[in-house]
C-alpha cells in the first residue's frame, strides 16, 4: 500500500514536471483536498463554487461523483478520492484522472454528504462546464438547466457556445436559455423583449415560470410583453390539459381493462361472484417477484426480460391456483351466488394471509425494466413509458382473449355452457370441464395482470384489494358476459373518472363516478352491452 | 363429493381451534410472570406495518428476560391479531386487560385503532403505549405517546423547508390520504403557515383516498403549481401503500428533489424497501430516528434485530425505536414503583427517562409525550435517509396544538394535583375541548 502510494507519488511528481497542465493540475488537487477539512454543507458549497469557479473541465469528474454520493475522504491520511462501491469494499479512484489508486473498507471513509441545496449549485457549475461536451444530450441537459436558473454571468459562455455550436437542436436551447439569462440581467429594453418572445415560443411549463416571475420583476413594456406572451401559453396549455385528461384517462382504462378482462370471464361469462379475483391479479404480482429474484441473483443480464419470462409463469400459477377453487370449492356452489361470495371472500383471505406468511407482511420490490422507465415528450404532454405499455398490453391481452372466445372450440363451448347449459350438455359438451378450464383461464388472465399492475402498485398480500371493486364495477357497468363491453366500460370509466378529477379532487370525483354508475344501472339492468341468450332470461 | 367438501370443512375448522386455543395458550401459563399485552394487526391492510412492530416487542421482552426479566420475575408476550379491524381492537384490548391480566399493552397504528380502544383502556385502567407519529389533539391519562407530535414532525419539517438549507420555500402542497391524520395535520400546518406569512394562494390542499393507486392528475397538478415561478415544495401525509404509485409517478414524470422536494411524514425505511429508490435521491422525510443514524446504541439495536429476525435485510424505523424507548420506560418505572399495577406505574412514568437510539436520552414529560430530537433525512439511492438537519436540542411534544383556535389555550399534565389531560388556561378549568 504504502509502496503503490510513494509510487503514485513519484508518478505524479513525474508528471508534474513533464506537462504544461501540471500547475492547473496541482491548484485543483490543493482546492479538492478542501473537501476534507471543512464540515458541513456550507464549507462544501463553498469548495464546489472554488472549484467551479476555475472553469476548468476536469472538475467536473469529482463533481459529478460528489452530487451522485461518491466522493469520499479516507479517514487515516483525509485525501478525497471518487470511490466505486462494489459489495463491503470501495474502489478508490483520483478524483481527477478517474485511475484507480487504492481500495478500501466502508468503515475506513466517509462520505461527503449532500443536500438538495448542494445538488442545485452543483448541477448549475456543471451545466456551465458541460456546454462543450462532446454527447449532445449532455449538451442539452446542461442547456436545461441553464435555462431553469437564468443568470447574467450565464450570458457570456452562452454566447460562446452558441457560436461554436452545430447542431440546430442544441443551439435553439442554447439561445432560450441565454434568452432566459439576458431576462434577468440588466440589458437593454429590446434584448429583453426580443427574449421574452424566444422565451414565449416556447410554449411549456418552464417558460411559463420564467415569464410569471418576469412579470411580476419588471417594468413597461417587457411586463406587458410577458404578459402577453403568458396568455398565449396558458391558452395552449390548456388544449394540452384537456389532450393530458384524455391520455390519463385511457391510461387509467387499461389499468381497469387488466383488472377486470379476467373478471369479465369468470363472473361475466360464468356468473360466479368470484371475490377471489384480486389474489389472482396478486399472485401475478408476487410471480413476477419470483421472477426478478431469481434473475438478480443467477442471470442479471436477463433482467430487461424478466416481464416477459414472467407472463406465462404467472398465467400458469394463477390458472393453476383458480382451477384448485373451482375445482375444490365454486363447483359445489354454482347457482347459489350469496354462498359463492362469501366462500370466494373467505378463499381470497385464506390467500392473502397465506402469501402474507410466505413472503411477509412487507411490500417487494419489483424493478422496472429500463424499456418502461422514464418518459416521453409528445408536445407538452408527459407521457410515461410504463403507462404506454401496460395501455398496449392490455390492448393486446383484449385481443387474444376476444380470438380465443369467438375463433375457438374451446371459445365456443364455452358460449355454448353459458347461453344454455342443459342444451350444451345434451350436445355432449362436458360442461365441468369447460367450467374449470373457464375459470382457469380467467383466473390466468388475472394473474398476467399482475404482472403488468407489479410495474405501477405496490407487491403486497392487500394488492387485489384495490382493483376488486372497481373491477366489479368495470364489468357490471359494461354488461355482464360481453367482453366488448368489458373494453368500452373500461375506458369510458378511466376518462370520466379523469375529467373529473382536477375539479372535484381524487376522493369526490370516485364518488360522482360511483353515483353516475348507480343511476345508469337503474336505467339500464343489463349494462351498457346486454348479453342475449336464454340463461341470461332465466 | 359434498360429504369429501364438509370433510374439509370440519377439518378446517378444527384447525382454526386448535390454532385457537396455541393462542391463547400463554394465558394458562403461571403466576410467576409478568404478561405484556402485544395489539398490533398481523393480518388485513396493517399488517404491513404493525406486524414488524410485534417483532420488535417480542425482541425486546426476549433481551429483558436475558437480562434477568423485571422484579424477579420473567416477562411474557400475549400477542393478540385485531386484524385491521378497528371495533376489533376495542375487543381484543379488552381480552387482553381482562382475561389475561397483562400489565401494559403495546399497540396500535392508525389513529382510529387508538381511538377505539381509549375507552376500554380508561374503563379498565391498564397501560396503553403508542408508537407511532399522530396528529396530536389527545392527552389520555391511560396512554403514552412514544410517537411525535405534530410539533416533532411536521412543524419542525416545514420550518427545514423554508429555511435556506432546504431551498426557502414559497409555495406549498399539502398532499394528504383522506382521514383524520393528514387533515389535522394539514389544519394545523395551513394555520402555521399563514402565521409565518404565506399567501392563501400559495398553499394547495389535496386529498385522496386509501389506498389511491393512480396518480398521474395529481402529479402534474403538482408541477403546474410548481411553474409560478416560487420555489415550491410537496409535504406529504400520504400513508402507507398509497406512497410506492406516488412516489414511482413522481420519478417517471421526472420531478427531482432539486426542482420540487417532497417532504413525507408517513415514508420510512419500511416503505421505501418496496422501491427503486435512484430516482426519488434528495425527497425527504422527517422523523426522530433513522436506521442510518450512526451511534453505538443504533449500531448495536439493528445487529440484535437481525439476529432477532433472522434476516439482515430486514430495515429498522422509527415507530420501531418508539417501542424501544417505551418500553424501556416501562422497564424502569416499574422497578422504580417496585409493581406493575398501572396506577402505581403511571404516576412512576413521569419523569423517567431512558437513552433513545439517536444518541441522547429521551424523557416522559407530565402530558404523557416523550422529548425527542428532530431529524430531517434525504433518501438516498440505497434506500436509506441520511440526516441533513437535526434540531440542535430535544424536542418536547406538544400534545395542543398552538396553531388551531380550538386548542391553543389548553395544556395537559397528569401531576397531582392537576391530573388533567385538556386543562384550559384561559377559563381555568379542566374539560377543554379539542379539535377531535
Amino acid at each position: 500500500m504504502i509502496l503503490l502510494r510513494a509510487l503514485g507519488l513519484t508518478l505524479l511528481f513525474l508528471m508534474a514536471s513533464l506537462l504544461p497542465s501540471n500547475a492547473a493540475e496541482a491548484d485543483l488537487r490543493a482546492i479538492i483536498a478542501k473537501f476534507a477539512t471543512g464540515t458541513g454543507f456550507s464549507a462544501t458549497e463553498a469548495v464546489v463554487r472554488e472549484l467551479a469557479a476555475t472553469g476548468d473541465p476536469a472538475v467536473e469528474r469529482p463533481l459529478a461523483a460528489l452530487v451522485e454520493g461518491n466522493l469520499y475522504i479516507r479517514k487515516a491520511d483525509s485525501a478525497v478520492f471518487v470511490g466505486n462501491e462494489s459489495g463491503d469494499s470501495v474502489a478508490l479512484l483520483d478524483p481527477l484522472s478517474g485511475e484507480k489508486s487504492a481500495e478500501a473498507a466502508k468503515a475506513d471513509i466517509t462520505k461527503i454528504k449532500v443536500n438538495n441545496g448542494l445538488r442545485r449549485v452543483i448541477r448549475d457549475a456543471l451545466g456551465t462546464l458541460t456546454l462543450r461536451a462532446k454527447d449532445p444530450t449532455v449538451r442539452i441537459a446542461a442547456a436545461d438547466t441553464m435555462l431553469k436558473t437564468p443568470d447574467a454571468a450565464n450570458i457570456e459562455p452562452l454566447d460562446a457556445a452558441i457560436a461554436a455550436e452545430t447542431d440546430a437542436n442544441v443551439k435553439a436551447l442554447f439561445e432560450q436559455a441565454r434568452a432566459a439569462s439576458v431576462l434577468v440581467s440588466d440589458r437593454p429594453e429590446a434584448d429583453k423583449l426580443a427574449a421574452v418572445a424566444l422565451i414565449g415560443a416556447r410554449g411549456d411549463r418552464d417558460a411559463l415560470s420564467l415569464l410569471t416571475s418576469v412579470e411580476a420583476n419588471s417594468p413597461g413594456a417587457v411586463k406587458d410583453a410577458a404578459t402577453a406572451a403568458i396568455g398565449t401559453i396558458n391558452s395552449s396549455l390548456a388544449l394540452w390539459d384537456a389532450a393530458q385528461n384524455i391520455w390519463y384517462g385511457i391510461s387509467l382504462g387499461s389499468v381497469l381493462l387488466l383488472a377486470a378482462i379476467g373478471l369479465a370471464i369468470t363472473f361475466g361469462v360464468m356468473g360466479v361472484i368470484n371475490m377471489a379475483h384480486g389474489e389472482m391479479v396478486m399472485l401475478g404480482a408476487y410471480t413476477t417477484f419470483v421472477v426478478q429474484q431469481v434473475i438478480r441473483t443467477s442471470f442479471p443480464g436477463l433482467f430487461d426480460w424478466s416481464l416477459v419470462i414472467a407472463l406465462p409463469l404467472a398465467f400458469l400459477v394463477a390458472a393453476l391456483v383458480g382451477l384448485i377453487i373451482e375445482r375444490g370449492v365454486i363447483r359445489f356452489l354454482y347457482g347459489r351466488p350469496l354462498e359463492t361470495l362469501l366462500a370466494t371472500w373467505g378463499v381470497s383471505l385464506i390467500l392473502q394471509q397465506a402469501v402474507r406468511s410466505i413472503f411477509g407482511p412487507t411490500n417487494q420490490e419489483v424493478g422496472n425494466p429500463s424499456w418502461m422507465s422514464g418518459s416521453v415528450d409528445i408536445g407538452q404532454l408527459a407521457v410515461t413509458w410504463n403507462r404506454l405499455w401496460i395501455l398496449v398490453f392490455a390492448l393486446g391481452v383484449f385481443a387474444v382473449l376476444l380470438y380465443v372466445m369467438k375463433r375457438t372450440p374451446w371459445g365456443l363451448q364455452m358460449r355454448a355452457v353459458t347461453a344454455n347449459r342443459r342444451m350444451a350438455a345434451s350436445m355432449g359438451i362436458r360442461t365441468p370441464w369447460v367450467d374449470a378450464l373457464t375459470f382457469a383461464l380467467g383466473s390466468g388472465i388475472a394473474g398476467i395482470a399482475g404482472v403488468a399492475l407489479s410495474q405501477i402498485d405496490n407487491v403486497s398480500p392487500n394488492l387485489g384489494r384495490g382493483y376488486i371493486i372497481d373491477s366489479f364495477m368495470v364489468v357490471v357497468f359494461g354488461g355482464v358476459g360481453n367482453l366488448w363491453g368489458t373494453l368500452v366500460g373500461s375506458f369510458s370509466l378511466g376518462i370520466v373518472n379523469k375529467f373529473l378529477e382536477p375539479y372535484a379532487g381524487a376522493v369526490l370525483g370516485k364518488i360522482v363516478v360511483l353515483v353516475l354508475i348507480i343511476l345508469f344501472i337503474q336505467k339500464r339492468p343489463r349494462g351498457l352491452f346486454a348479453l342475449k341468450g336464454r340463461a341470461v332470461e332465466a | 363429493m359434498r360429504g369429501n367438501f364438509s370433510k374439509i370443512t370440519k377439518m378446517f375448522s378444527a384447525s382454526v381451534v386448535a390454532a385457537g386455543l396455541l393462542m391463547s395458550a400463554p394465558a394458562r401459563a403461571a403466576d410467576d410472570t409478568i404478561k405484556v399485552g402485544i395489539l398490533h394487526s398481523l393480518s388485513g391492510t396493517m399488517a404491513i406495518s404493525e406486524t414488524t412492530l410485534k417483532d420488535a416487542m417480542l425482541m425486546l421482552i426476549e433481551e429483558q428476560n436475558a437480562k434477568g426479566g423485571l422484579l424477579g420475575k420473567k416477562l411474557e408476550a400475549v400477542v393478540v391479531d385485531p386484524a385491521s379491524n378497528w371495533p376489533l381492537f376495542a375487543e381484543k384490548a379488552r381480552e387482553l386487560i381482562s382475561k389475561d391480566k397483562v400489565a401494559a399493552v403495546f399497540g396500535c397504528w392508525t389513529s382510529v385503532s387508538r381511538k377505539s380502544v381509549l375507552p376500554v383502556f380508561s374503563e379498565l385502567d391498564n397501560i396503553l403505549f403508542y408508537p407511532v407519529q399522530y396528529e396530536g389533539e389527545e392527552s389520555e391519562r391511560n396512554v403514552f405517546y412514544t410517537g411525535a407530535a405534530p410539533n416533532q414532525q411536521a412543524i419542525p419539517a416545514v420550518d427545514y423547508l423554508m429555511s435556506e438549507d432546504g431551498g426557502s420555500v414559497k409555495r406549498w402542497v399539502l398532499e394528504g390520504t383522506d382521514y383524520v391524520y393528514p387533515r389535522t395535520t394539514n389544519k394545523i400546518l395551513e394555520a402555521y403557515l399563514k402565521a409565518k406569512g404565506v399567501a392563501a394562494e400559495d398553499i394547495m390542499v389535496n386529498y385522496t383516498p386509501f389506498g389511491f393507486s393512480d396518480w398521474q392528475t395529481e402529479v402534474s397538478a403538482i408541477k403546474k403549481f410548481g411553474s409560478a415561478g416560487k420555489k415550491t415544495a410537496v409535504v406529504s401525509t400520504v400513508n402507507g401503500d398509497a406512497n410506492v404509485p406516488f412516489y414511482k409517478e413522481l420519478g417517471n414524470q421526472g420531478i427531482k428533489a432539486e426542482d420540487i422536494p417532497v417532504m413525507a411524514f408517513s415514508v420510512g425505511e419500511e416503505e421505501l424497501a418496496g422501491l427503486d429508490t435512484a430516482p426519488l435521491v434528495g425527497h425527504l422525510a422527517a422523523w426522530n430516528y433513522f436506521e442510518s443514524v450512526d451511534t453505538p446504541e443504533n449500531k448495536k439495536f439493528i445487529a440484535d434485530w437481525h439476529k432477532f429476525i433472522k434476516n439482515d435485510k430486514r430495515t429498522t424505523n422509527d415507530p420501531m425505536e418508539a417501542h424501544y424507548i417505551g418500553f424501556n420506560m416501562w422497564v424502569k418505572a416499574v422497578e422504580k414503583a417496585g409493581t406493575t399495577d398501572p396506577d402505581k406505574v403511571i404516576d412512576a412514568m413521569i419523569g423517567v427517562s431512558v437513552p433513545n437510539l439517536t444518541g441522547g436520552y429521551s424523557t416522559m414529560m407530565p402530558n404523557h409525550h416523550i422529548t425527542k430530537p428532530v431529524l430531517i433525512g434525504e433518501i438516498q439511492a440505497d434506500g436509506q435517509f441520511e440526516t441533513v438537519s437535526q434540531t440542535p436540542g430535544l424536542v418536547m411534544g406538544d400534545e395542543w396544538s398552538d396553531y388551531l383556535p380550538d386548542s391553543k389555550d389548553l395544556i395537559s399534565d397528569w401531576r397531582a394535583p392537576l391530573s388533567c389531560g385538556n386543562f384550559n388556561v384561559a377559563t381555568g378549568k379542566c374539560g377543554g375541548k379539542g379539535t377531535n
